[in-house]
């Protein structure tokens, strides 16, 4: 399931380029594979290179240049639904290859052979290198070897917590030199104490935020009550004591 | 220092929120400053084969090898010392033993394994890994990558085609270059680092690195070094929470104290009468 590019001008669809070379070159003049006659595009105006599931755009010294996304750019490091302009003309980058196979064959871990001295990336052709025309670099270099069956989604990573635990929370310091201070749980960790010394740490996870032991003689007390080597969930409101100085957990509403 | 009271040694590994089985696999020999990682990969259970025959033979045979001999013992033909030639032949004797297994046995066709390995000695570590299992070293607040990906995206970044930042990005991550097991020989990549009292080291397979960010596990490791279990749970913990698609598995060593080879006369007379 190659990428493709679909080409269009004022809304309307002209035709549709699967990128199955790894080098398929945009242009006025008649040798490109990607044919734009129009006056405003040079006679090589750019070229979109692809390694397996990547494609990058660059643009080949022409006289208009090439926005993407309504960004004047020279190289760009395409993603689904970019946008590409030449002149009046669109070019528009799909690569939803990730719903339409299975997340197991997305995912495998897959080794690619190259000769001996040989990179990869240097067999499969930098940017600037001419490439001879052939199958995309992607058919018969890689040979699968792992297997896994999930049924999850293969949507690009994310980091759960910062979505799921999006309710802001804060620190406030009760006693000591530092009463009154308050401090953000903005990070996923968040150090009480000093390394070597004392301390716990706060954890922003899915279900919350947990407080835990890591180092130091005494364990830190949630409202008077001494934590074991758990990590320990916080609720709102919850005291925290930790050698010697109070302190307060709450959400911000 | 001898050398298990000069590190702390804890690892632990885990199969992740989604896959039914660990392909990883893991091993430490502490009397003799070894650790070793594997993140296999093949059909049905071929996977974790591959990275248990990779961890096994290199664990046991260079531990055995350093019985015999000293690590900094240089070799006359190639001039490398002996603890690197010990992490290099034990490769390629997994490497053997993996791909004529592969051969032999249907079931087996293709297996292969990546490893990372740091054999421990005279204040250094030679590292020697292929594939994109890692190591990272924290000294002071720094977290450092110490080894270089085998895969088609580092490729690409050293070639400059992407940047570090869209890599994040990219599609190709499960791509590795080389890998132990598919071939009849292996390249295997060794470097030997100077250490430091308060060093920590961290081995990991890419189910780490590929759900976590690298300025998080830095902030969780200079946190957590004084609790090294602890540590390793809330690493692991971290690449669970942020889907955990893969097998995550880490190695944590921790630098203790100092752990030279005796050099002087009195020093091998004393260290010839502990044995």
């Amino acid at each position: 399931m190659a990428a493709k590019l679909i080409l269009s001008m004022d809304g309307t669809v002209i035709k549709e380029y699967p990128l199955n070379k790894e080098r398929m070159t945009i242009g006025r003049k008649e040798h490109n594979d990607i044919v734009i006659d129009n006056l405003a595009v040079s006679g090589e105006h750019a070229a979109v290179v692809t390694i397996m599931h990547d494609s990058f755009l660059e643009d080949l010294d022409s006289t208009n240049g090439i926005e993407v996304n309504g960004t004047p750019t020279k190289k760009h490091f395409l993603q689904n639904n970019d946008v590409i302009e030449i002149g009046k003309h669109k070019l528009k980058y799909v690569n939803d290859q990730i719903t339409k196979t299975t997340s197991a064959d997305f995912e495998r871990t897959m080794v690619m052979r190259s000769p001996p001295g040989q990179s990869v990336a240097a067999k499969a052709g930098t940017m600037k290198t001419p490439v001879k025309p052939n199958q995309p670099a992607a058919a018969g270099g890689a040979e699968e070897t792992g297997k896994f069956s999930a049924p999850t989604s293969a949507a690009p990573a994310k980091p759960a917590a910062q979505a799921d635990a999006g309710k802001p929370a804060v620190v406030q310091i009760l006693t000591g030199p530092n009463a009154g201070k308050e401090l953000e749980l903005v990070k996923n960790l968040t150090t009480l104490g000093k390394p070597g010394l004392q301390v716990a740490v706060l954890t922003r996870r899915p279900q919350g935020f947990f407080i835990t032991h890591v180092e130091g003689a005494s364990f830190p007390l949630v409202n008077g009550k001494e934590l074991t080597n758990q990590a320990h969930q916080l609720n709102d409101h919850d005291v925290i004591e930790l050698a010697g100085i109070k302190m307060e957990f709450y959400f911000k509403v | 220092m001898r050398i298990e009271k000069a590190l702390e040694i804890f690892s632990q590994t885990h199969p992740g929120m989604v896959r039914s089985h660990n392909e990883d696999s893991v091993a430490s020999e502490p009397t003799c400053g070894l650790v070793v990682l594997a993140d296999g990969m093949g059909g049905y259970n071929a996977g974790e084969v591959a990275s248990g025959i990779a961890v096994s033979v290199v664990s046991t045979e260079v531990s055995h090898g350093l019985k015999h001999a000293d690590p900094t013992t240089r070799d006359e033909e190639t001039g490398d010392e002996y603890g690197v030639l010990l992490l290099r032949d034990n490769i390629q004797r997994a490497n053997a033993a993996i791909f004529y297994a592969a051969q032999s046995q249907p079931q087996y066709a293709g297996m292969g394994t990546t490893i990372v390995a740091g054999l421990f000695y005279d204040n250094r570590v030679a590292v020697a890994h292929v594939g994109d299992s890692r190591l990272y070293r924290l000294r002071g607040e720094a977290l450092d990558v110490i080894t270089r990906d085998h895969s088609l995206l580092q490729e690409q970044i050293d070639s400059g085609m992407i940047s570090v930042d869209d890599a994040r990005l990219s599609k190709n991550k499960n791509l590795v270059t080389r890998a132990v097991g598919i071939d009849a020989k292996v390249e295997t990549e060794i470097h030997v680092h100077e250490v430091q009292v308060g060093d920590v080291y961290l081995f990991c397979s890419d189910g780490l690195d590929d759900m976590v960010e690298d300025n998080d596990i830095q902030s969780m490791l200079y946190a957590m070094q004084g609790n090294l279990p602890m540590a390793a749970e809330q690493l692991i913990q971290m690449a669970n929470d942020n889907g955990g698609r893969d097998n995550v598995s880490v190695i944590l060593v921790k630098v203790k104290g100092k752990f030279a080879v005796p050099t002087g006369w009195v020093a091998k007379l004393l260290n010839w009468f502990r044995k």
